[in-house]
Formats: structure tokens, C-alpha cells, sequence
């Protein structure tokens, strides 16, 4: 029943959680010393980023990299297994986390630091990076707790009357959404009698038809759904995402729709592959709702911070088109959406901190004359809204060309018609954000406007560079998503590498 | 004994429901812990309810010689309830606050963060 000591150079699967939440702890420890808290998290940050860019390294080269605790076999003991997938989408979520401590430190006040923003920064971290590298069901339902109650943390963060009345409707929500993924996983338990996902993979062809499996995927769609925000399950996000600070809703924004999105990959699209096919009907429609909505709602928002939801509520129905398809080339589109939209997405959050910041205001109603106040800002804006758009020369186009032409290939026209529609429709948003805040004169003469601090630009730029590389070079990431959704499409290796003797 | 279980699950699940259908916060708290109990109970019911047989492994034997009780389902719930637990103490405390902050319980008054209010975006210049 045991294994051979886990090799050295396996640890690194576990590294970027265990940094996480040493580091986390260790944050807690130092809650007086508010100084060091943010070199700290920064220099674990960069720690966990070097060992997520291994562990993509090592997936590239040689395939899954598993690392089974306490010696136990696997499906005893529990596995970590870093797949190409999960290592980019750690890789990452590091990055824009660790931009994201750049820009705390202007955004986060002595308040925010003393009531453990890093802490729970770390924590959440921890959670995010389990997730995507976990190999086991259940464990996974723990990172999606832990990430969960450590952005509860971020959000209340200030106790103002928005932050409780947003946090009541996104924790009573989510927790609901997670107990709906436990629902799932308690019938999957119950069928399998097994909770590791390479295992299950396996054995999921012999037990159609005996078990329930396409209620246990429905149940997936709807617990992972409701994470990602996705159409009728995102009245959470429009609600609280606006009301924490900027920085903290970068992350938010930036992060964690992205892991509903994941684990819709992962559950739909390598443990439930014939079961998707049935679904397929449901994910294309929920899909098409959510990017027209999504952009619908972004056109109707006043407060730019809350268009930023909206924004983001329709890049998930953008996601979802590649499990509505299911072919290679459209899940490589939504894994390449899903690394463009971490990006985008908190650089958006960040913009409308500066913007915020150069303007003394988040409604558009006040907002005026920022072209004259900082240039730089407005050509970052400029590229931004290229970006999350979908236009050239940023990173939101090719993701979506892929995705537009995998629909067509498979006879999905209205997708391909609903994913340029809100497309358009986000261009006018944003667009009309540029006219208003920007090439217009300050509404009221009174207010003034004034540069943003470098504080607050840097780090934006240091998020706009991998967006503009996306963008003009795009055939490094394109082969990297390849790999990743064919590794997601057929699970020969994954499972090879939870199970190394059985291959023999 | 499964079918038993399974009936006190859908009446779980019943009464968890009702309640988080309700436009009162402390019920719906209520409501979700109600809830997350059905879950720990149809998860301790799809593991196989074995009675009087303990699953530990004589000293000169690898595996279980005969039927016992699962203990995985009770480790995965025991996961389960602190995780809840302290989910809900924090949720309580929150509906809590709200009611401080907001001063109302009802979740159609609750539109802080929304304003009904709100004004639409300027049409030009």
C-alpha cells in the first residue's frame, strides 16, 4: 500500500501551496510589524510564481507531474497533479496576484494592513493555487472553501454599509454554490467510491448507464456555473465586487470566476466527456446569455467599477462556448480566453482605481477631462479597451477568432454570432467610458483632476506588457493552450501519471 | 437502512430549502445550515451504512478481511461540518452587522450596494 519517498523534485507540485500558507501564518504572526507585511507577501509571491513557472516547464516537457501525500497509493492517498491546465492557470493567478501586492501598496491603507489584508491575500492564494492543482474531487471542495472564506476576509475589509450588504449576498450564495458541488461529489463518492480524478476518468466509461453520471455532472454545471458567475447564477457578482477595494476586486475579477471556469474544464471536459455532449445543449445557451447580458448590463452601468462586473460576467459566457463545443480547438479557446481574461480583468479593476484616483470619481456622470490630466493614462485605457474588447493589437482577439471559428466548425453559428455581438456591444461600453472620461471636459469646472501617482500606473503597465504579448506574438501561447486542452481531451497521461504502475 | 436516510435527507433537504426561499437573512442563514446537514447526511448515506463491523486491519493482514464500515464518508463530513461551521459563524455574524448597518432584515430592502436609484450613464456630451 505504500509508495517509494516522493522524489526531491516532486515537491514542487505541492511548493506554491505550502509557500502560500507558511506564508500566510507567518503574515498573521507579523500583524503589528505593518511595514514588512507587503515585502513579505511580495517576496513569497515571487517564490510561488518561480515555482509555478517550473512546474509549466516541467508539464511541458515531460507531461502530468504527480505527487501523491503521506506514501499512500493512489486513490488512497491524495493527489496533486499538475497538468499543463492547471499549471498555466497557477502560473497565472500568481502573476496578477503578485501585481496586484505592487498596487496594494498605494491602494491599501494602514486600516487594510492592520485588519490582515496580506494574511488573507495569502490565504486566498493558498486556496487558488490548490485548486487548480489538486487531483482529487473532495480536496478540491477545500480549496474552493479556503479561497472562498479568505476573500470573504478581503471583502468586508473596512466594514462600510456596501461591503456588508454585497458580502451578505456573495457569501450566502456562494456557500450556497459550494454545497451544491458537495451534493455532486456525494454522488460521485457514492458511485465511484472513489474521489480521485484520474480514477474517476477511468472508470467513468463502465458505469454509464448504472450510475446517475449525468445528474452528477448537472450538479457540477450548476455549483461551477454559479462560481463562475455565469447566467441565471451571477446576481452575486454585480452586487459585491464593486464595493471592496480596488485592488481587492482586481483579484476577485481576476481570479476567481476563473477557477468555476476551471473546474468546469476539469470536470466537464475530462471526467465527464459523453456527459458534456448531453449538456452541450444547456452550457451553449447559458453561454449565450451570459456574454449578451453580461455586455448588456456593462452598457447600462454608470459606476465604472461596476461595468468592470458586468465585463467580466461576459467574458465567462465567452468561456463557456468551449465546453458547449467540446472540440480541441474550443477548449484551447476558452483556456487562452481564460489566461486573457486574468489579465484584462484585473488591469481593468486597477484602471478604474487610477481612474478613480486621477478623476475624484467612479461615475461617469462626474468623470471629465482626464485625456488633458494624464495622456499615459489614456493610452492605457486606450489598449485596455482594445483588449477586453477583443481588437487588435491586444489579447482578447485571437482566443476569440479561436473560439468564433471553432463554433462555426461545428455548425454553432449563433455562438460564433453571440460571441462578436457581445464583442461589439463591449466595445460601445467602453468605448463610451473613453468619450466620457476622457475626451470630454471635466463636468464640473470645480473638481479637479490630476495625474494618478506612478503608485497606481506601474502596475497596470507591468499587466498590460503579457496582455500586448498575447496580442502581437501569439503562437507561444496558442501551442501552450493547445497542449493544455488536448491534455484535458484525452487523459491518457494524466492518468498515467497518477497511476504510474498500471501503465506498465 | 439506506431508504430511511435517504427520507430524512429529502426532508432535510426540504426544510433547508423552504427556509432559504425566504426574504428574511436569519432565515435564510438558518435555512443554508439546515441545508449543509442534508449534504453531510447524503454523503454519510451514498458511503454505505455497514453496521457493527469496525474497519480496522488485523496486525498480520494488508487489506479488510470482510465487509466493515466505510470511514472515508465520516472523515470527508467531518472535513465538511468544520468547514460549515465556521462558514456559518461567520455568516452569522455578518447578517448580523447588516441588520446593525443596514437596519433591515428583509432582503428586498437590502439595496446598499445597488441603489434603485441609480442614475443611467450620460447619453452626451
Amino acid at each position: 500500500m505504500l509508495l517509494e519517498p516522493v522524489a526531491a523534485a516532486d515537491w514542487l507540485v505541492i511548493a506554491p501551496v505550502a509557500i502560500a500558507l507558511g506564508l500566510g501564518a507567518f503574515l498573521l504572526m507579523l500583524r503589528h510589524h505593518l511595514r514588512w507585511q507587503a515585502a513579505f507577501a511580495f517576496a513569497g509571491l515571487l517564490l510561488m510564481l518561480v515555482a509555478d513557472a517550473l512546474l509549466l516547464h516541467r508539464t511541458l516537457g515531460e507531461g502530468p507531474v504527480t505527487m501523491t501525500m503521506g506514501r499512500w497509493l493512489p486513490p488512497f492517498g491524495i493527489s496533486f497533479v499538475a497538468d499543463t491546465l492547471g499549471a498555466t492557470f497557477a502560473l497565472i493567478a500568481t502573476f496578477v496576484a503578485l501585481v496586484c501586492v505592487l498596487f496594494s501598496v498605494a491602494d491599501i491603507d494602514a486600516t487594510g494592513r492592520r485588519y490582515g489584508f496580506y494574511p488573507f491575500l495569502m490565504l486566498m492564494l493558498a486556496g487558488v493555487n490548490g485548486a487548480f492543482l489538486t487531483g482529487d474531487v473532495f480536496n478540491l471542495y477545500v480549496w474552493f472553501e479556503v479561497f472562498l472564506i479568505a476573500s470573504f476576509g478581503l471583502l468586508i475589509l473596512g466594514s462600510e454599509r456596501a461591503q456588508i450588504d454585497g458580502a451578505a449576498k456573495y457569501a450566502i450564495l456562494n456557500l450556497l454554490g459550494t454545497a451544491f458541488f458537495l451534493i455532486g461529489t456525494a454522488y460521485l463518492y457514492g458511485s465511484f467510491g472513489t474521489l480521485n480524478m484520474a480514477d474517476i476518468a477511468t472508470k467513468a466509461p463502465d458505469l454509464r448507464g448504472v450510475a446517475p453520471l449525468t445528474t452528477i455532472a448537472s450538479l457540477y454545471l450548476l455549483a461551477f456555473a454559479m462560481k463562475a458567475a455565469a447566467f441565471p447564477l451571477n446576481f452575486w457578482l454585480p452586487a459585491s465586487y464593486h464595493t471592496p477595494r480596488l485592488v481587492t476586486a482586481a483579484l476577485f475579477g481576476g481570479l476567481l470566476t476563473k477557477i468555476g471556469v476551471y473546474a468546469l474544464l476539469r470536470s466537464l471536459g475530462m471526467m465527464f466527456p459523453l456527459e458534456r455532449v448531453t449538456l452541450s445543449g444547456v452550457i451553449e445557451w447559458m453561454a449565450i446569455a451570459t456574454m449578451m447580458l453580461g455586455a448588456l448590463g456593462a452598457l447600462a452601468q454608470t459606476d465604472i467599477r461596476r461595468m468592470a462586473g458586468f465585463l467580466v460576467i461576459s467574458g465567462v459566457g465567452v468561456m463557456l462556448a468551449g465546453p458547449a463545443i467540446g472540440s480541441a480547438d474550443a477548449m484551447s479557446g476558452t483556456i487562452l480566453y481564460a489566461v486573457h481574461s486574468m489579465l484584462a480583468m484585473a488591469a481593468l479593476y486597477l484602471l478604474a482605481g487610477a481612474i478613480g484616483e486621477a478623476g475624484g470619481s467612479y461615475m461617469l456622470t462626474d468623470l471629465g477631462g482626464l485625456y488633458r490630466a494624464s495622456p499615459l493614462l489614456a493610452a492605457m485605457t486606450f489598449l485596455l479597451v482594445l483588449a477586453v474588447a477583443g481588437l487588435p493589437p491586444a489579447s482578447g482577439l485571437w482566443p476569440k477568432v479561436m473560439l468564433a471559428k471553432a463554433s462555426i466548425d461545428s455548425g454553432a453559428g449563433l455562438l460564433a454570432g453571440a460571441v462578436l455581438a457581445s464583442g461589439f456591444l463591449t466595445t460601445i461600453a467602453l468605448g463610451r467610458v473613453f468619450l466620457l472620461a476622457f475626451w470630454r471636459d471635466a463636468p464640473d469646472a470645480a473638481v479637479a483632476t490630476r495625474p494618478p501617482p506612478v503608485a497606481y500606473l506601474a502596475p497596470i503597465v507591468v499587466l498590460i506588457v503579457p496582455i500586448l504579448l498575447l496580442g502581437v506574438l501569439p503562437e507561444r501561447f496558442v501551442r501552450i493552450s493547445d497542449i493544455a486542452a488536448s491534455g484535458l481531451i484525452d487523459s491518457t497521461a494524466y492518468v498515467r501519471s497518477v497511476f504510474p504502475e498500471a501503465a506498465r | 437502512m439506506e431508504p430511511v436516510f435517504a427520507v430524512l435527507v429529502a426532508l432535510f433537504f426540504g426544510v433547508g430549502i423552504y427556509l432559504i426561499l425566504s426574504r428574511h437573512v436569519i432565515r435564510i442563514v438558518l435555512g443554508i445550515a439546515i441545508f449543509g446537514n442534508a449534504v453531510n447526511l447524503l454523503i454519510f448515506t451514498s458511503g454505505r451504512i455497514t453496521r457493527a463491523a469496525v474497519p480496522i486491519i488485523p496486525a498480520h493482514l494488508d487489506a479488510l478481511p470482510g465487509p466493515a464500515a466505510n470511514p472515508l464518508p465520516q472523515a470527508l463530513i467531518l472535513t465538511a461540518i468544520v468547514i460549515s461551521f465556521s462558514f456559518f459563524a461567520f455568516v452569522l455574524v455578518l447578517a448580523y452587522r447588516a441588520y446593525q448597518e443596514i437596519g433591515v432584515d428583509d432582503t428586498m430592502d437590502m439595496r446598499i450596494s445597488e441603489p434603485t436609484d441609480d442614475r443611467l450613464p450620460p447619453t452626451g456630451y
